[in-house]
């Protein structure tokens, strides 16, 4: 699962999970990935990496009908993950375009008694900015802070609203831009 | 000094020195690690949640911080500087078997000093010294679940939080006041965060709940026999439960440190002799020596009798 790196790729998926790690104990604040690994056109670094990280057989990733075959081979490749379909039975969703979201309600939000099955969306993006945009509270949060998203459907955030109204249950989400990610938790609170 | 450095500084991505490189990089299996891994990460999206995870059997019995260890193996990197504790030491067994582990099985840097540490383990104690951004405390946790002790059967219990369920809880608390006048509950004294999920901070002192609360580091707790992993994210609300009659209160002592004179720290009572002497001491023994080489001295700090305490050498006659 060394996807084009070299000596010790144990330290790859340690890194990259810190650095996911980071960003959802503290939402809205951005981290850098570095240029691992080298994924195919339309897949960003990324998200790539945080793919490489996370997923693996026993957890199904779920991919749009349009993602291209070799993003595909790849992702099944590499991660050794089954990809499906039916979006509720996806543990992890990969959305290649932000502003061409699927209906994203309908990913597992995860049941009353086992609110941690739920599903970890991972959105790809153009550019995140600090500092300007919406307003974000909430654990993990000291006071308030603001991140606006460049290649992101508006609808998003109303998504979000809804996603954390429904605490406990709730999916948890990673933007990806070629190279940051910033997470968005479903204890995260939107104000638009 | 009471700093040490247990492994030669490396470059990133080359074995250190004490590092074992017949194991995979911190011992758990990279398939393992990615399942750790994504359980802290829904732990840290439901704040005080206990998700279940694969618990692996590790290289010591349950109860000496099996479920610490795995949290650590999966979050230690190159970059980290590690630090163990016991009760608030650092070179108790427990202590110091986990850091030589992690030194030999990641060669990652260790440390005493709170301030240091990236990541710090810990088995029933939270550091007096503030903890910063950035810092990730793992608790070895024995028994994860607050309600266990009112209701046995998990089914039980899950459905409790679900439906957050939680009158018996405050029960528990009242009978304490019922019997003894007050809550007598010391340690392991149940937290509610972020206003939803009811959560055992594991048997730190009551003492220590406070530094729970808004706290700017992040915090895991593991525990390895009930395999379940639950987080506090940073400046997260962590209220320990009351009444508005009986308002929560930690524990005071009228006697301040022996060795330091620290008044603001959590001690602990030591038995010095059959003459009924006894002194107190800070349970954290890395404030207790920061404190005293800054110049704090105690009352009892210029006894020869008590060297071991001081650790400046072996025990006197």
């Amino acid at each position: 699962m060394t996807a084009g790196n070299e000596r010790y790729p144990a330290h790859d998926n340690q890194r990259i999970f810190r650095a996911i790690l980071l960003t959802m104990s503290q939402p809205g604040s951005v981290t850098a990935l570095g240029n691992w690994p080298n994924p195919p056109e339309n897949l960003h670094p990324a998200a790539a990496a945080v793919c490489l990280t996370l997923v693996d057989m026993d957890t199904p990733l779920w991919i749009g009908k349009n993602t291209p075959n070799d993003i595909q081979t790849y992702l099944r490749f590499h991660c050794g993950c089954p990809v499906v379909r039916k979006q509720d039975r996806g543990a992890f969703g990969l959305i290649l375009d932000g502003n061409d979201l699927p209906d994203l309600s309908e990913f597992n939000m995860g049941d009353i008694e086992y609110p941690d099955r739920s599903a970890t969306l991972i959105i790809q993006v153009k550019d995140i900015q600090v500092g300007s945009g919406v307003l974000l509270t909430g654990p993990g949060i000291n006071g308030q802070v603001q991140i606006g998203i460049e290649g992101l459907d508006t609808s998003f955030w109303q998504f979000l609203q809804h996603n954390n109204r429904q605490f406990p249950l709730g999916v948890d989400v990673i933007l990806a831009t070629q190279t940051e990610i910033v997470s968005l938790p479903r204890t995260v609170q939107v104000g638009i | 000094m009471s700093f040490i450095k247990e492994s030669a500084a490396g470059t990133e991505n080359t074995p250190r020195e004490t590092e074992d490189t017949g194991y995979n990089y911190g011992y758990l299996d990279e398939q393992t690690k990615r399942m750790i891994r994504r359980a802290i990460l829904k732990a840290v999206a439901i704040p005080g949640y206990q998700v279940p995870f694969a618990g692996r059997e590790m290289p010591m019995p349950y109860g000496w911080g099996t479920g610490g260890i795995q949290l650590s193996a999966s979050i230690l990197g190159s970059d980290d500087v590690f630090k163990v504790i016991d009760q608030g030491a650092d070179d108790t067994t427990n202590a110091v078997s986990i850091r030589k582990f992690f030194a030999r099985v990641t060669g990652v840097e260790t440390t005493e000093k709170t301030t240091e540490a990236s990541v710090i383990q810990t088995r029933h104690r939270i550091p007096e010294t503030p903890l910063t951004d950035g810092q990730i405390m793992v608790y070895q946790v024995p028994i994860p679940e607050p309600l266990r002790w009112i209701e046995a059967r998990e089914t039980e219990t899950r459905k409790m939080h679900a439906l957050e369920e939680y009158g018996v809880m405050h029960v528990q608390l009242y009978e304490d006041i019922a019997r003894h006048g007050r809550i007598a509950t010391n340690f392991m004294y149940p937290v509610k965060v972020d206003d939803r999920y009811i959560m055992s901070p594991s048997p730190i002192p009551k003492f220590d709940n406070p530094k729970l609360d808004m706290s700017p580091a992040l915090h895991i707790f593991g525990a390895g026999r009930e395999k379940r992993i639950y987080a506090v994210p940073p400046y997260t609300e962590v209220k320990s439960l009351d009444f508005e009659d009986h308002p929560f209160s930690v524990e005071t002592w009228d006697d301040c440190c022996g060795l330091c004179g620290a008044k603001d720290s959590y001690l602990d009572e030591v038995i010095l002799n059959d003459q009924g002497e006894r002194m107190f001491v800070c349970s954290d023994t890395d404030y207790c020596t920061t404190r005293q080489q800054e110049g704090h001295r105690g009352p009892m700090a210029a006894r020869e009798d008590i060297s071991e305490l001081k650790g400046t050498g072996p025990k006197a006659a």
